[in-house]
């Protein structure tokens, strides 16, 4: 049985989930506004609809920025 | 999900359009929407020289893209501002991008050209880091664009950073902040003309755009930003936004249309008390700029031009 690899930053770190899980529901689980994140696997971007299947790697990537200068 | 366009498999949904794209077909409205906000607000005209504020972030590099796409002649400017290993990165991805494009980089190091950095700046004049460095970066980018002879200077404000800065200025009311909360601010009183081109994208697809065109950028937040009031804003809209989409854009945009004009008398009145900065010459309302001061109290140089 293999999992999901999600790589999170600020702070970075990594965390399996069980799969197979949609990205929305991964985000759904983990607790993260779809809109403040892109999921992105073989440095491209997942859709929200896509699977992920157990031994899948992807990285939930932040698009806030704190600039307001 | 399939491409609103054509119908082949999408790789993101853009909800407040209620659409999913494409690769090729969320580029082309990345393109479209930056086209259509320069058109509408005048920002930029054909032939006239650009200057884009670089950060190495995903928005400055994302507009400096767009606009070399388009058709502008667009230079970038970076500023080293001192914060450790995140400047140091920050200035590699905005270096590598102009390389590999072949575009040109102005250069400003506030350690090295001016004498301090920005958490000293700001424990130095008492204010909180963003201050500091906002205040900074304003004032040299002004500096380059005249310097330089541009036309306009580019930030990469989006959406969500405009709607966020609206946000705050409406809760307490700051009605000068508010008259001057515009994509467009024109050249006067020795400003050069700043434009947001932009602000008809959100934060999401400023970074889906960069990573779809390949564009590195750095993705840690500032550490100085850690815990910030904006980016608290940014959280409660990103909330309303899940739950009913196109909140941000009609906040921002129905804020521009229906309520902005009646602050701009208030930040008129401002801009008449303007005069040259006793030391460096750059308009200010003191007798000393407030760039000026920084530099002193953090006993830095250089700010005399």
């Amino acid at each position: 049985m293999g999992a999901v690899k999600v790589l999170l930053r600020n702070p970075r770190r990594e965390i399996d989930v069980t799969g197979p899980v949609t990205v929305n529901d991964l985000l759904t689980r983990l607790e993260i506004n779809r809109e403040s994140v892109l999921i992105i696997r073989d440095d491209t971007i997942v859709a929200g609809d896509a699977v992920l299947a157990e031994a899948d790697a992807v990285e939930i990537s932040p698009v806030i920025s704190g600039g307001a200068g | 999900m399939k491409c609103r366009v054509c119908r082949e498999p999408a790789v993101i949904d853009v909800r407040r359009h209620n659409a999913n794209f494409c690769t090729e077909h969320f580029l082309r409205l990345c393109r479209d929407q930056v086209g259509k906000a320069i058109d509408e607000f005048g920002m930029i005209a054909r032939g006239e020289r650009v200057l884009v504020a670089v950060s190495g972030g995903k928005d400055s590099l994302a507009v400096w893209d767009l606009l070399v796409e388009l058709g502008y002649d667009a230079d970038g400017f970076y500023i080293g501002l001192g914060i450790g290993e995140y400047s140091d990165e920050s200035g590699s991805y905005a270096r590598a991008f102009a390389e590999h494009r072949g575009l040109n980089l102005l250069e400003v190091d506030l350690p090295g050209d001016y004498g301090y950095d920005v958490p000293s700046g700001a424990r130095a004049a008492r204010r909180v880091p963003c201050s500091a460095c906002g205040l900074s970066k304003r004032h040299l980018f002004d500096k380059a664009a005249l310097d330089g002879g541009y036309d306009v200077v580019v930030t990469g404000h989006n959406l969500d950073d405009e709607a966020a800065v609206l946000f705050g200025n409406t809760l307490r009311w700051q009605s000068d902040y508010l008259g001057r909360q515009l994509p467009v601010l024109p050249a006067r009183h020795g400003f050069p003309r700043k434009v947001k081109p932009l602000v008809r994208l959100a934060e999401r697809e400023t970074a889906a755009y960069c990573v779809l065109r390949g564009i590195d950028y750095i993705v840690e937040e500032c550490p100085m930003a850690d815990g910030n009031k904006h980016l608290g804003y940014k959280e409660v809209l990103n909330a309303l936004e899940v739950a009913s989409p196109g909140t941000k854009h009609d906040f921002y945009f129905g804020f521009l249309a229906r309520a902005s004009e009646r602050f701009r008398p208030e930040a008129e009145a401002e801009q008449d008390d303007l005069h040259p900065c006793a030391m460096c010459g750059a308009p200010t309302v003191a007798e000393v700029c407030a760039f000026c001061r920084l530099v002193e109290r953090a006993g830095g140089r250089g700010s005399v031009t």
